[in-house]
C-alpha cells in the first residue's frame, strides 16, 4: 500500500539545502524536522518516514530524535499561535503560575492543550531567557514582557 | 564602581546597534584585521591564554587552556561550535549580545575560530530566541558581503564558514557534548569523558565548544590586549593554587524581586550587595531580601547574610554554593516560601533531566514527587532527609553521572534544605500536623504535565 506523500517538493528542496552544511546527513535531522514542523506545525509518522528516506537513515532514528525534544507535535497540530508562558524561577516569582493558570481559564484549556478553534495551543514554557521582562511569553516569535492579566487577556481575544 | 565603563554592552543602546554599519563606526572588526594582517592562530592562542579568559558558559574553564588541548598540526577538519543554547533559569545575557550586538559575537568567533585553524563553525542557538536568531543570521550574511566570511577572508588565505543551528527546547543541549551530540542530529545525551571534544568531538573530529560571551570577550581582549582585560577583576587567590584567577568585564543577569531587573556589566568580583544596590536599584516594594541564586538555579542559593559574596569565579563557592555559573543572579524576597523556591527547582530539573543516567532521571523525578507532596500539606520530615540523600548523591562530584547538570540539580537541594532547614520543618508540621512523624511509604500524588 502506497501512501501519499506529505512532504512537498519545497519541503525536500529546503531541506536538501542543508545537506552541504554538514559532513554528515544524520545532521540534517533537527533542521529537516523543524522545516516540515514550521509548514505542518507538526511533524507526522509519515513524514518521519520520508525524512528518514531522504537522510538515508532508519525511521527509527529520526523518530527516537524527535521524541527526545518535547518540542515536536506528532498526533496533531498545534494552534495557529503556539504560546510558551515561561515558568522558571524569575517569572515564577512575579507572578507566572497565576498567569498560566488565568490564561488556561481565559481560553478554556489545560497546559499543553489547544483551543477547539484551533487559534491557540497554551504551553508552560522552561526558562525562556527573559528574566528581567518576568514574567513573560513566547507566542510564535512575539516575545511578550512583563505580561498582566489584562495584556493576557487582549492576547487571547485578538488571536484570529 | 558604577564609574566602570561598559565595554561588551557599550553600544546596545543604539537603534542600529545590531547592524554592521553602526559595528564598524565604533571600530568593529578592527580587531580582526589586526589578527589576520600579522598574527598567527598561535600568537592569538597565546594572547588569549595570557589575558587569564575564563569561559563564560557556567564553568569557567580558561579558554585558552581549552584552545591548547586541540591536535597539533591537525591535518583537520576543526570544528568550532558557539554554544548559544543560554537555557540556565535566571540568564539572559546572550541574548542581549546576540540581539543588540551580534557582529561583536561574531567577530570574536571568527577570530577564535582563526586560533584554533576550524574551518566550520556551528551556532547553536536555542529556539526561543526568534529575535537573535534573525539579527545573527542578518549578521552572517552582512559579513559575508563584506568578505568577512567565506573564501580567503581579507586576502589572509584564511576560509571559514559560519553555520546557524537552531536547537529544539531542550536544557541539557547547553552541556558541550549535549551539544554536540544534538549538532548530530541524535538526542542530546552528554557523552562520557575523556575523550574530551578537543580531541574527538562532533563528527568524531577535533571541536572547541566557547559560549557566546566568551567570544564577545576573544574579540575585546584582540582589540585591547591581555594586559587591559587582566586590569579588570580578581587576581587568584595566593592560598589557593588551583584558582586562575577571575578577570575581565562579566555580564551579570539579576531578575527576580529588584526595582531594576536586567543585564549590567561590571567587574568580574562586584558583591551581591553592590549589585542589587548599585544596579539594581535595591528589593522590590521596599521589602528585604530573603536568598539570592547567585548564578543561574543550579548554583544553589546564598542567604540575604551571604550578600557580600563576590561574585567572582571562586567566591560563591566559599558560600557552599556550586560556583559562579552563569551570573545570574535572582532575588527572593522575604515573602516567598523555601517550599515554594525548591518546588520550583525541582521542577525544572525533573523536566530537563535528559533521561540518561539513572540517578538524574529518578532523582529529580523523585525530588519532585517529595515536593509535590510537601506543597499539598502531606510532606513529612523525613522527606526533608531523603530530598538531602538525593542531594548529596547527584553528580559528577560524587561520581554518579556523565554530566554537571545533575549537580546543578542537586545544588538547590542541598542549598535550599540545609540554610532554610528550620523553615522546611516548620512547614512541614504546620500543613500535616497528624503525618509530619510518619516514615512508613506514603503514595505519591499525580503530576500534571504538558509541553
Amino acid at each position: 500500500m502506497t501512501k501519499e506523500r506529505i512532504l512537498t517538493d519545497g519541503m525536500i528542496a529546503e531541506i536538501k539545502a542543508f545537506f552541504p552544511r554538514y559532513p554528515s546527513l544524520q545532521a540534517v535531522t533537527l533542521p529537516a524536522l523543524h522545516v516540515v514542523h514550521d509548514h505542518l506545525r507538526h511533524v507526522p509518522m509519515q513524514a518521519v518516514v520520508e525524512i528518514a528516506e531522504l537522510l538515508e537513515l532508519a525511521p527509527a532514528e529520526v523518530q527516537d530524535t524527535l521524541t527526545f525534544y518535547g518540542f515536536f507535535k506528532q498526533d496533531a497540530p498545534h494552534g495557529r499561535v503556539r504560546a510558551w508562558v515561561c515558568r522558571s524561577i524569575s517569572c515564577h516569582l512575579r507572578g507566572a503560575d497565576e498567569l498560566l493558570e488565568h490564561m488556561c481559564h481565559k481560553a478554556g484549556v489545560e497546559p499543553g492543550d489547544t483551543t477547539e478553534d484551533g487559534k491557540l495551543t497554551l504551553e508552560f514554557g522552561e526558562c525562556l531567557g527573559a528574566c528581567e521582562h518576568a514574567p513573560c511569553m513566547l507566542a510564535n516569535d512575539d516575545l511578550h514582557k512583563s505580561v498582566t492579566h489584562e495584556q493576557a487577556n487582549q492576547f487571547i481575544e485578538s488571536l484570529e | 564602581m558604577t564609574d566602570f565603563e561598559p565595554v561588551l554592552l557599550a553600544n546596545i543602546d543604539r537603534d542600529d546597534s545590531h547592524t554592521r554599519a553602526a559595528y564598524e563606526a565604533t571600530g568593529g572588526y578592527q580587531g580582526l584585521k589586526k589578527v589576520l594582517g600579522g598574527m598567527t592562530p598561535d600568537d592569538v592562542k597565546k594572547l588569549v591564554k595570557s589575558s587569564g579568559l575564563r569561559g563564560r558558559g557556567g564553568a569557567g574553564f580558561p579558554t585558552g587552556l581549552k584552545w591548547t588541548f586541540l591536535p597539533k598540526d591537525h591535518p583537520g577538519p576543526i570544528y568550532f561550535c558557539l554554544n548559544a543554547d543560554e537555557s540556565e533559569p535566571g540568564t539572559f545575557n546572550n541574548r542581549i549580545l546576540m540581539e543588540e550586538d551580534p557582529h561583536q559575537v561574531i567577530e570574536g568567533l571568527i577570530i577564535s575560530c582563526f586560533a584554533t585553524a576550524a574551518t566550520t563553525a556551528y551556532f547553536y542557538m536555542r529556539y526561543e530566541y526568534p529575535l537573535a536568531w534573525k539579527r545573527v543570521q542578518q549578521a552572517v550574511d552582512e559579513c559575508y558581503e563584506a568578505g568577512y566570511l567565506g573564501e580567503d577572508i581579507l586576502g589572509s588565505g584564511y576560509s571559514l564558514d559560519i553555520f546557524l543551528h537552531r536547537g529544539a527546547a531542550a536544557y541539557i543541549c547547553g552541556e558541550e557534548t549535549g551539544l554536540i551530540e544534538s549538532l548530530e542530529g541524535k538526542r542530546a545525551w552528554p557523552r562520557i569523558k575523556p575523550p574530551f571534544p578537543a580531541v574527538e568531538g562532533v563528527f568524531r573530529e577535533p571541536t572547541v565548544v566557547n559560549n557566546v560571551e566568551t567570544a564577545a570577550c576573544v574579540k575585546h581582549i584582540a582589540d585591547r590586549g591581555a594586559e587591559w582585560f587582566k586590569s579588570i577583576g580578581v587576581r587568584p587567590d595566593p592560598d589557593n593554587p588551583r584558582d586562575a584567577g577571575s578577570y575581565g568585564p562579566k555580564l551579570y543577569c539579576l531578575s527576580g524581586h529588584i526595582e531594576k531587573p536586567g543585564c549590567y556589566e561590571a567587574p568580574l568580583g562586584i558583591t551581591v550587595n553592590e549589585l542589587i544596590d548599585q544596579y539594581g536599584g535595591g528589593i522590590w516594594k521596599g521589602r528585604k531580601a530573603k536568598c539570592a541564586i547567585p548564578g543561574g538555579i543550579s548554583m544553589g542559593l546564598l542567604t540575604a547574610d551571604e550578600f557580600d559574596c563576590s561574585l567572582d569565579f571562586a567566591g560563591p563557592g566559599k558560600y557552599g554554593c556550586l560556583g559562579l555559573g552563569t551570573a545570574a543572579v535572582v532575588v527572593v524576597d522575604e515573602t516567598v516560601l523555601m517550599v515554594d523556591f525548591l518546588h520550583n527547582s525541582s521542577q525544572f530539573f525533573a523536566h530537563e533531566s535528559c533521561g540518561q543516567c539513572t540517578p538524574c532521571r529518578e532523582g529529580t523525578s523523585w525530588a519532585l514527587k517529595m515536593m509535590n507532596r510537601i506543597k499539598a500539606g502531606k510532606g513529612r520530615l523525613k522527606d526533608l532527609d531523603l530530598l538531602l540523600e538525593i542531594g548529596d548523591n547527584l553528580g559528577i562530584i560524587p561520581g554518579t553521572t556523565i554530566c554537571g547538570l545533575a549537580d546543578g540539580a542537586a545544588w538547590p537541594l542541598k542549598n535550599a534544605i540545609r540554610k532554610f532547614r528550620d523553615e522546611f520543618e516548620a512547614y512541614v508540621k504546620e500543613t500535616n500536623p497528624d503525618g509530619y512523624m510518619e516514615t512508613n511509604p506514603v503514595p505519591v500524588l499525580e503530576i500534571i504535565g504538558a509541553h
